[in-house]
């Protein structure tokens, strides 16, 4: 069955003529109309353009030329912006927005000659662990429908998950790509703050948000994540260095690899299960011939509060933009200026989005600003300065990505801290700029489990390398929820 | 640190949100909760250490040459104004 090839084996076959673009899409369109009533992890579905994009595909591939991607479905996390396609964000507040331009990385991605099948579901302007604030409803997670894929790239991870396109594009502001990757049994990778451009994604807390990608393996993330990075002009905070060959020294050995347990990640708010898993997995790259050690990160534990006050802060900022004038959703018959920008904003956003931004506009406020604001500033320099001194001794940082596997939809919806907490483990990189990843690693009680990978600045390949090796070894990334199977 | 109604309803006005009167309560629980979670920031001995605003160590924003690179769209960016004429965007009457 063509969807349980992998993205690199159909860009292979493609390139070969062995398979058409237009076939494959056909094939995984019909694929994603099926799972839509289950599942729901389209917002949006582009056939048409993506089967034109598919006959311009073959056409290039007859001819013997074409980009890395050619021909290669995938899906867009409805964060970046399409141009000519509706972007949500996953809010009302852009549920007619068409996006007068491309987001970088949609456009590198489609100058590489993937063909983008439609837009995924997320958690409302990327606020979520769970999927459950779409506005379009929540994505289910296809090992088991009662439970969440994880969010907020709840769509990109289930999606994969479930074969419906070969790789999705994603985005990290405090675990959105490793957490969902976790819960779905895929593989995802953040990488560095500034290695993927931010242009045309819908800003959250941009001294956090990365662009990343979530795929079946780690080779496949590789040969994406090599079209999408690089330095552009467009971000002023883009990092202007070259972009390695991330599918280069993919199969070179471990050996001599030395790899820190993250000792705080190991709580007990972990699961025993999951432990158990993620330990299993540390016993492989052992085997591999890397060495093992146990590293303590005494301020990890603070990551997560110094996250509600950075993050909400940078997105009460960032959602002001979203005033009901120049795009967005606008409230009907505004008595005043005042009205307008009020009403606007209270119906376009979500709940969980509004306590985001009145929690950041606290923090903000005269008064609390040094209390809060500089505060968690200060406590963040102190967890990367934790991070700095750990990877002075070891090459790579393991732990668990998540303390459990996928909860039942509706189990944290009560209170924002149990849903917040859910990121413990994942947040410190965000905060420290570091590229982390998350690698299938086995099931607990039938849930996949995933294996969180944590790197120095820039070193993407190194986590890549690590990831792909494991993946030789063990085959948890291919497995396929029955009934996608 | 629990949040007064008239706090929760003076940080709804500073963000530009009107709350509905029955959402009050709810939002008052859940921000007094997140308050006091990220008071344990309290705790932390941050003595001598410089506010981190830039996750990359040694990395200053990147200024670009001054010069004209973009071109004037507005027409195409303002398909996505609720209220547009004669190229400017509409608001309810500002000045009586």
């Amino acid at each position: 069955m063509i969807h349980r090839q992998t993205l690199t084996q159909l860009a292979a076959d493609l390139r070969t003529r062995k398979v058409g673009s237009v076939e494959l899409v056909r094939a995984f369109l019909a694929r994603i109309e099926a799972s839509q009533p289950a599942l729901n992890a389209f917002v949006s579905i582009t056939a048409e353009q993506a089967l034109a994009a598919a006959e311009a595909a073959d056409r290039a591939l007859a001819a013997g030329r074409g980009g890395a991607l050619e021909g290669v479905p995938i899906g867009h996390k409805d964060l970046f912006c399409t141009a000519g396609v509706r972007t949500t964000c996953g809010s009302r507040m852009l549920e007619n927005f068409i996006s007068p331009y491309d987001a970088t990385v949609v456009a590198r991605l489609k100058a590489a000659g993937a063909v983008m099948l439609g837009k995924l579901n997320m958690d409302e302007f990327a606020m979520g662990s769970s999927n459950e604030t779409s506005h379009f409803g929540p994505v289910r997670n296809p090992w088991n429908t009662a439970l969440v894929p994880g969010g907020s790239s709840g769509g990109s991870a289930a999606a994969v998950a479930a074969r419906l396109v070969p790789a999705a594009t994603a985005t990290d502001t405090g675990g959105s790509i490793r957490q969902p990757a976790a819960f779905c049994g895929v593989t995802g990778i953040k990488p560095t703050y500034g290695r993927v451009s931010r242009y045309g994604m819908i800003a959250f807390a941009s001294s956090l948000d990365q662009g990343g990608v979530i795929a079946a393996s780690a080779e496949d993330a590789a040969r994406v994540l090599r079209e999408m990075a690089g330095f552009d002009p467009r971000d002023s905070t883009s990092v202007d260095a070259p972009v390695p060959d991330y599918l280069a020294g993919l199969d070179a050995p471990l050996a001599g690899v030395r790899i820190g347990l993250l000792k705080e990640f190991f709580d007990k708010g972990l699961d025993p299960h999951y432990e158990r898993c993620v330990r299993e997995a540390l016993a492989v790259f052992e085997r591999l011939g890397a060495s093992l050690r146990e590293v303590s990160l005494p301020n990890i534990p603070l990551s997560v509060p110094v996250y509600y006050v950075v993050a909400p802060a940078e997105c009460s900022s960032n959602l002001a933009r979203y005033d009901g004038v120049r795009f967005g959703h606008r409230c009907a018959e505004a008595r005043d200026l005042e009205d307008l920008y009020k009403r606007s904003r209270s119906e376009g956003f979500g709940a969980e989005v509004k306590r985001r931004i009145m929690t950041g506009t606290y923090v903000l406020s005269a008064g609390y600003y040094d209390a809060y604001y500089l505060k968690a500033q200060r406590v963040r320099r102190l967890i990367a300065g934790d991070f700095e001194r750990a990877f002075g001794e070891v090459d790579l940082l393991m732990g668990p990505t998540t303390p459990t596997a996928a909860f039942a939809l509706g189990a944290k919806t009560a209170d924002p801290i149990t849903m917040y907490l859910n990121d413990i483990y994942t947040i410190s990189a965000n905060l420290a700029g570091l590229p982390a990843m998350s690698v299938p690693c086995g099931f607990a009680a039938g849930l996949p489990v995933g294996l969180q990978i944590i790197g120095p600045h820039f070193a993407e390949q190194r986590l890549l390398h690590a990831a792909h090796r494991f993946q030789l070894e063990t085959d948890w990334h291919l497995r396929i929820p029955g009934e996608y199977a | 640190m629990a949040l007064t109604r008239a706090q929760v309803e003076n940080i709804a006005h500073l963000a530009r949100l009107e709350l509905e009167a029955a959402e009050i309560p709810q939002f008052q629980q859940n921000l007094s909760r997140i308050v006091d979670f990220i008071g344990e920031l309290e705790r932390a001995d941050t003595a001598g250490v410089a506010p981190m605003a830039h996750p990359l160590p040694g990395l200053a924003q990147r200024l670009r040459p001054d010069e004209v690179t973009e071109r004037d769209e507005h027409e195409l960016y303002q398909r996505n104004a609720p209220q547009v004429a004669s190229g400017l965007y509409l608001v309810p009457k500002v000045i009586e």
